[in-house]
């Protein structure tokens, strides 16, 4: 019977390299720069790693295809490099290879690095869409805005809330993520932004302003896994486990099926359920010490506090206005700014949430550290509500 | 008895206020003021002759057998392709089977009752059960013309045969001279006109009265018989005027509807004609006449069956359902007319894959899904495997159209990002009643016009144009039932 990922892996050393708008350099470079600060972490030598995963999402811009662009900037020494794509969870997806890689014994030591570079396109947002495909030919002219600023309508119908009061929600969510990356110098976004600033900004899709969008970011960030029983070898302390891997994939209900009602995510419901089983949490709102969720768009990061059973269905509003969620509250989320202020290469996402774990576990999280973390959460959503790639991954303290 | 069996009417929603065209370019041609009276009928920018056919075709086959129809012919001076058959993808649209013979009729005004002549003999030789025949133009004109001011786009449909027939077809006459007023070359963008007074002396005011003195003499029938003598003619004064010619009073004579439409090229005598037989009577002796190089007259007369037509939206309907759009440059912006910046966004490249069209031809083109034979559930698209969770039976599905369900907002929002010629991009979850939801782009509207709930309908429109390769993209979008013009 299947046993899970929980303590199998241990996370050694990570990097992260500067977000946000890298004019001055390549995705190769911003791939080097995270590396270089994981190696030095993990305190191993470069020959050590056994085999590698590269995430990337977006291939017209970035480094296309295959996993050749990480073995040429890191000169790996022609090990097994796989590249993996699945949307905005792309990087817990490279994560994912890299852990049950060791997990399954095959190798000792393993990379896993996320990739994006996103500021190449000469505009502003995700690239725009298009390509042949029976989709293409059906579905609307969509953006991430849009898609994803369905979910109010939605909600709202749900629970009954006003227009303006999801708006006060909502602008308090990016408020929070502001105050949180005002504290990162490795954040795309570092500035305090007010609520009336927030409120008053140009509506992106109806009804997501400026402030309720993500940044756009390039970005890399990586991290070197082993087994607790190798990292020990090497002299580890206070080890980082991964308590809980998981991953949901829509398939078609949501977007066909009458049963959804377009106010949450059915694979962020799940795939929550299932990591805390693994992770062996029972009440996640008392248990889960802070979270790194995807905030691409406030909407985004509201009702997944409800999929990831934080709040309470339809609590997430008053929850949020509670300030559940600030620096100082019961589940600090966003602690490092989020997608919101830290900034969105989608590649490198999953990853650079899960370094602002690490370090928060480490006691390396500078000014942003919260006292005494046990459980830190991270969650990643690609695609649309409607249809979507969910990762939920948990990591805390290996007490093994 | 052959006649015409339905009829069915289609004019977009946005009418151009004529005072708007004179406030933006009356400097330039205060000429243009004699015609500026009324509003004239504006496509929307995801509307051309197809998706216009496509209405008044839907409009035209409520509440008939589709299954009965042997024959689709399309008429315009506007057909979206010069060589794909126009009428196939109408016939796909709608729809129906395919052992069809489908045409087009093009490169005249009249070829709309060229075709209906054409419909009505092979139905009359027993060659076909029924055929449906529909006309519909949008012309092209350029910025501060007095075509500007009198074209209209709309469509017209009519389903004719030899069984239920609400009017009887009496028969035909045309007449040919190529009497070019105006023409418009294989490659040229709009019309080229000759001198006014020339093409009201020696076209309207000559050729009407030999076609109509024609068509009575083949019908054996007196000017007197006619109750209702249908007719368009852009200039007001010969229309208006032409009774008289014809010895006919001017109460036999519909307006051109300059007021309302403006003149809808082939589709006019089909928009004229449907809005007559909305309130004709059984006994009542309809002349239709379309102009054009010469011209064709029809003489019908209503029977009884009239009455048991089930109800249609119509071109009274559509008249009703009007949004009066005064800002001038958003006319420009829909035709083209002006070159906007659209951003880097409407770059991406929209080639279309025509192995996926064919293999997807019942989806794309006819928005048609599946239904589940061992849960019942209605899905869209229709795929393999059945998509409700409790059911998952593989190869279960049969055909099930989309496009006449009832269905409402789930999920919406306007979207100022993506690339539109009339933004917000309206769009989100529509949910059928009965079953099947999608996520559809909304048009028609603004955002105050939808809300969660909202009752939506089904309309196949243009979903892009691909400059490059000159090729019109189609898809289905939802409009909201109901929108009062605020």
């Amino acid at each position: 019977m299947a046993t899970g990922i929980r303590d199998k892996v241990a996370i050694i050393g990570m990097g992260c390299s500067k977000f946000g708008e890298r004019w001055d350099v390549g995705s190769e470079e911003m791939i080097v720069e995270a590396f270089i600060e994981c190696l030095a972490d993990a305190g191993i030598e470069k020959k050590d790693i056994q085999a590698a995963w590269l995430g990337t999402c977006v291939d017209r811009v970035n480094v296309g295809s295959t996993a050749i662009p990480l073995a040429k900037a890191l000169r790996l020494q022609n090990i097994p490099v796989t590249r993996v794509e699945n949307a905005c969870a792309t990087g817990t997806e490279a994560f994912r290879g890299a852990c049950y890689a060791v997990a399954s014994g095959a190798y000792d030591i393993c990379l896993a690095q996320g990739q994006e570079k996103l500021k190449d396109t000469g505009y502003g947002g995700l690239p725009a869409g298009g390509g042949e495909t029976k989709g293409s030919m059906i579905s609307p002219n969509t953006t991430a805005p849009g898609n994803f600023a369905q979910l109010a309508s939605a909600y709202r119908a749900t629970y009954g809330f006003s227009r303006d009061e999801l708006k006060r929600a909502l602008a308090h969510v990016s408020w929070k993520s502001h105050m949180n990356g005002a504290k990162n110098p490795k954040a795309h976004l570092q500035r305090e932004v007010s609520i009336e600033t927030i409120l008053n900004a140009p509506i992106i899709a109806d009804p997501l302003g400026l402030f309720d969008c993500c940044g756009v970011s390039d970005g890399s960030a990586c991290a070197i896994v082993t087994t607790p029983e190798i990292a020990k070898k090497l002299g580890k302390k206070d080890l980082v486990s991964v308590k809980a891997l998981q991953i949901s994939v829509s398939n078609g209900y949501e977007s066909a099926f009458n049963e959804w009602k377009g106010d949450h995510f059915v694979t962020a419901d799940l795939a929550a359920d299932r990591a805390y089983a693994e992770a062996g949490i029972k009440n996640p709102r008392e248990e889960i010490s802070m979270m790194e969720v995807h905030d691409c768009f406030s909407i985004t990061e509201l009702v997944t506090m409800e999929d990831l059973k934080i709040s309470a269905r339809g609590g997430a509003v008053k929850d949020v206005m509670d300030g559940f969620y600030d620096l100082d509250g019961k589940v600090p989320c966003q602690v490092d700014g989020g997608l919101k202020c830290f900034g969105h290469p989608i590649g490198a996402s999953g990853l650079r949430m899960l370094y602002e774990m690490y370090l928060q576990l480490h006691g390396r999280a500078g000014k942003r550290q919260l006292p005494n973390p046990r459980f830190g959460l991270t969650h990643n959503l690609g695609g649309s509500p409607r249809e979507n790639v969910c990762s939920v991954a948990i990591v805390g303290r290996y007490e093994g | 008895m052959v006649g015409i069996v339905s009829f069915g009417g289609y004019v977009p929603r946005l009418r151009l206020d004529r005072k708007a065209i004179m406030q933006s370019m009356g400097w330039f041609a205060p000429q243009l003021g004699g015609s500026a009276q009324g509003e004239r009928s504006m496509s929307n920018w995801d509307e051309d002759a197809l998706t216009m056919a496509v209405a008044a075709g839907r409009d035209c086959l409520v509440g008939q057998d589709k299954s009965k129809i042997d024959a689709v012919y399309m008429a315009s001076t506007t057909m979206p392709f010069s060589d794909r058959d126009n009428a196939g993808v109408l016939k796909a649209a709608l729809n129906l089977h395919d052992q069809i013979t489908c045409a087009d009729f093009a490169t005249t005004m009249k070829s709309g009752t060229t075709a209906l002549i054409t419909a009505l003999e092979s139905a009359k030789g027993g060659e076909k059960g029924q055929i449906l025949v529909a006309a519909a133009d949008n012309r092209r004109t350029k910025s501060a013309s007095v075509q500007e001011m009198w074209y209209g786009d709309g469509a017209g449909a009519l389903l004719v045969g030899g069984e239920n027939v609400i009017a009887e077809f009496l028969g035909s006459f045309s007449l040919s001279y190529d009497f070019v007023d105006h023409y418009r070359g294989a490659t040229s963008k709009f019309d080229y006109n000759w001198e006014e007074r020339w093409i009201r002396d020696e076209g309207y005011s000559k050729i009407y009265p030999e076609l109509i003195a024609g068509i009575l003499d083949k019908t054996d029938m007196n000017i007197k018989d006619v109750t209702r003598l249908i007719y368009p003619c852009v200039f007001e004064r010969v229309h208006s005027a032409l009774p008289k010619m014809v010895g006919a009073s001017p109460a036999q004579v519909p307006g051109n509807m300059h007021t309302e439409t403006g003149e809808c090229g082939t589709a006019h005598p089909f928009v004229m004609l449907n809005r007559e037989l909305e309130t004709a009577r059984p006994g009542d002796v309809l002349l239709v006449a379309g102009y054009g190089q010469g011209g064709d007259a029809l003489m019908f007369r209503v029977t009884d069956r009239i009455n048991s037509l089930p109800e249609r939206m119509g071109v009274s309907g559509c008249l009703a359902r009007k949004k009066v759009e005064k800002t001038y440059t958003k006319w420009l912006q829909f035709n083209e007319l002006i070159e906007t910046e659209m951003g880097a966004r409407a770059e991406v490249s929209n080639r279309t894959g025509l192995s996926i069209l064919w293999r997807e031809r019942k989806l794309i083109l006819g928005f048609v899904g599946g239904r589940c034979k061992a849960c019942g559930t209605p899905q869209i698209p229709s795929d393999r495997i059945c998509v409700n969770p409790r059911c998952g039976a593989i190869d279960s599905q049969e055909e099930y159209e989309f496009a006449d369900r009832p269905a409402k907002i789930l999920t919406f929002t306007g979207d100022n990002l993506a690339a539109s010629l009339d933004p917000p991009s309206i769009y989100g979850i529509v949910q059928f009643d009965e079953g099947g939801r999608m996520m559809m782009e909304f048009t028609d509207c603004t955002l105050d016009d939808v809300e969660v709930g909202v009752p939506m309908r089904p309309v196949f429109r243009k979903k892009y144009y691909d400059k490059e390769r000159g090729f019109t993209g189609y898809f289905w979008k939802a409009i909201p039932l109901a929108v009062k013009e605020k």
